[in-house]
């Protein structure tokens, strides 16, 4: 209080103005001005004043417009998908490597060049593998004798060639938050039930998953909220075929906005999207309150 | 430690540990292999790439790199990307820096607030923002040029960085400002001069997640920028599109945009983690 008082009275408003200014004028303006444009038929490239104002049309045709619900279905495939093949995957393999091994620090740091690496450029790495006349993926499965496949030319093989690239980038978050939950677990109910004579499978079933638990749900939220987000690997390796079969919905946004130039139809669907990210994002904040958490940077 | 002496002496340890090194290094091969694929295959002639079975040895070239540098202008698309990149970093820093001081020492609003809308504005997608910022970008003038692009990475990077910086500044004992006012300095100078170099390691980490979010975004930059201003993400992709595949200049600018984040990664790793993992696991 003391400092505070010798401060000028404005100085915290002008510390806060670029912030908020910013925020404000490139993040919350641009999602309302998203919803008023929800609410016209307007096409890219035409005149403001050319615009028509339908009312919730737009969001009406989110659910009779059959693009639109194929969009949805992909997306909720790819979700459910991903997170449920990164979770099994990522715990497993924590579960495996969890007891003292050394030099973890120099694995950790591998296991996330993957994350690390530009989505643009994932899908660059996994076009070329499966590619269909050279790709490494079609030689090596025919050594094993497997016949080659058409991967992303399928459309039944496509949406799961770009779920197995999702699952090679991102298994690793999954595992080393997994990891870093297993090691700040208290070794003296693990201890207390190996003394009582529980088996390993026991011990995880009954004492190490269920006080995970917390830390599963945080991860399984925060990768949920990814999925629905993805774009850019799709956009590399399909663009969304072939068909509309891996078209997930940030890239039907994209195309209805900046191909067929519906804007306020793109608007309805972005908010859509919007929406069911919110509800996602709402449940992650009541489980882990990061208020309450303590700081994580160190 | 008591328990880790128990266990060495536990019969079948030494299998089970060859287990442990035997899943890491799998792991490690499963995620390492598709990155060397195409820092190799940017150092392949076109005979070599689309040879069948594929060629493992060979004497490397750089001649991708010439064409996609020198042929194919895409200098100019990494002077883009860079010049994006840096500045996005710099005024996210200064202007989050600035943000978390003043929600620190100047107690009007809670940390509730900054991480809650942290949280939520991260999870907007940038799909999401496209639609209107594009829209709105081609009203002010800001439409394909990097002062836009800048503005929107600002943007986004700001509540993760005001967050992170948050809990830097708030360790500073407050008798080191003090002592600066009395010396006669204004806040700004507090801030300047006192405050920002106590949080040096907070920044470094903003640094690294903001450069990287900049560096990598996709989707904005290519509905943000025209020829002239465009990023190496999106000439890539355009590329990819445009000329049919052309596999090892492809993969000359995949590696290109690719190194500056694992560079990144094996200076910083243990920020990066804390930073992925934030929020997940207390403590």
């Amino acid at each position: 209080m003391k400092l505070a008082s010798r401060i000028h009275r404005l100085s915290p408003y002008v510390f806060l103005a670029p912030a908020v200014i910013i925020m404000g004028g490139a993040s919350f303006y641009p999602v309302l001005h998203s919803i008023r444009l929800s609410f016209y038929d307007w096409s890219l490239g035409t005149d403001w004043a050319s615009r028509e104002f339908i009312g919730i049309d737009n969001y009406l045709r989110i659910f009779t417009d059959p693009s639109v619900f194929t969009s949805l279905g992909v997306t909720l495939t790819f979700a459910a998908a991903v997170v449920a093949a990164e979770l099994v995957l990522g715990i497993i393999l924590a579960l495996l490597v969890e007891q003292g091994v050394r030099g973890l620090s120099v694995f950790r740091t591998i296991f996330i060049l993957p994350m690390m690496i530009a989505p643009v450029v994932v899908g660059l790495i996994w076009r070329y593998l499966y590619d269909t006349r050279f790709g490494l993926i079609n030689y090596y499965l025919q050594k094993i004798g497997i016949k080659p496949q058409l991967w992303l030319a399928s459309p039944d093989l496509a949406l799961p060639s770009i779920i197995i690239a999702d699952i090679w980038q991102w298994t690793p978050f999954i595992f080393i938050i997994i990891l870093a939950g297993l090691q700040s677990l208290p070794a003296s109910a693990v201890e207390a039930a190996r003394v009582d004579g529980c088996s390993t499978l026991q011990i995880i079933r009954n004492i190490k998953l269920p006080l995970l638990l917390p830390v599963i749900t945080v991860a399984l939220l925060l990768r949920l909220i990814d999925a629905f987000r993805v774009l850019e690997v799709v956009f590399i390796m399909t663009f969304g075929g072939p068909g509309l079969s891996t078209e997930v919905l940030s890239l039907h946004i994209y195309k209805t906005a900046f191909l067929s130039q519906r804007l306020g139809m793109a608007s309805a669907v972005s908010n859509f999207l919007l929406v069911v990210i919110l509800i996602l994002s709402v449940v992650l904040l009541i489980i882990a309150n990061p208020a309450k958490t303590e700081r994580s940077a160190e | 430690m008591g328990v880790k002496i128990k266990k060495e002496d536990m019969p079948g340890r030494h299998k089970w540990m060859s287990l442990h090194y035997a899943v890491l290094l799998l792991m490690c091969f499963f995620l390492l292999a598709p990155i060397f694929v195409m820092f190799q295959t940017s150092f392949k002639v076109e005979t070599q790439i689309f040879s069948v079975p594929p060629v493992w040895i060979f004497f490397p070239t750089i001649q991708n790199y010439i064409d996609v540098l020198v042929m194919d202008r895409f200098g100019r698309y990494l002077t883009n990307s860079l010049i994006v990149g840096v500045f996005s970093t710099l005024f996210t820093l200064t202007f989050g820096g600035m943000a978390a001081y003043a929600l620190v020492r100047f107690k009007f609003m809670g940390r509730g607030i900054v991480s809650i809308s942290t949280l939520l504005l991260r999870m907007l997608p940038p799909a999401v923002l496209a639609v209107p910022v594009f829209v709105i970008w081609s009203d002010w003038d800001l439409l394909n040029k990097r002062a836009g692009l800048i503005l929107v990475y600002v943007a986004m990077n700001l509540p993760f960085t005001i967050w992170i910086l948050y809990g830097f500044i708030a360790q500073i004992p407050q008798e080191l400002e003090e002592a600066a006012v009395i010396d006669g300095c204004s806040p700004y100078q507090v801030f300047f001069r006192v405050v920002l170099p106590l949080i040096r390691p907070g920044l470094a980490a903003a640094a690294i997640f903001t450069f990287r979010i900049a560096w990598n975004e996709f989707i904005l930059a290519l509905v943000l920028t025209n020829r002239y201003t465009r990023t190496l993400p999106v000439a890539t992709s355009l590329f990819l599109t445009d000329h049919g595949i052309q596999w090892g200049k492809i993969m000359a600018m995949g590696t290109l945009i690719a190194l500056p984040p694992l560079i990144f990664t094996f200076i910083a790793a243990r920020q990066i983690i804390t930073g992925l993992t934030a929020g997940a696991v207390k403590g």
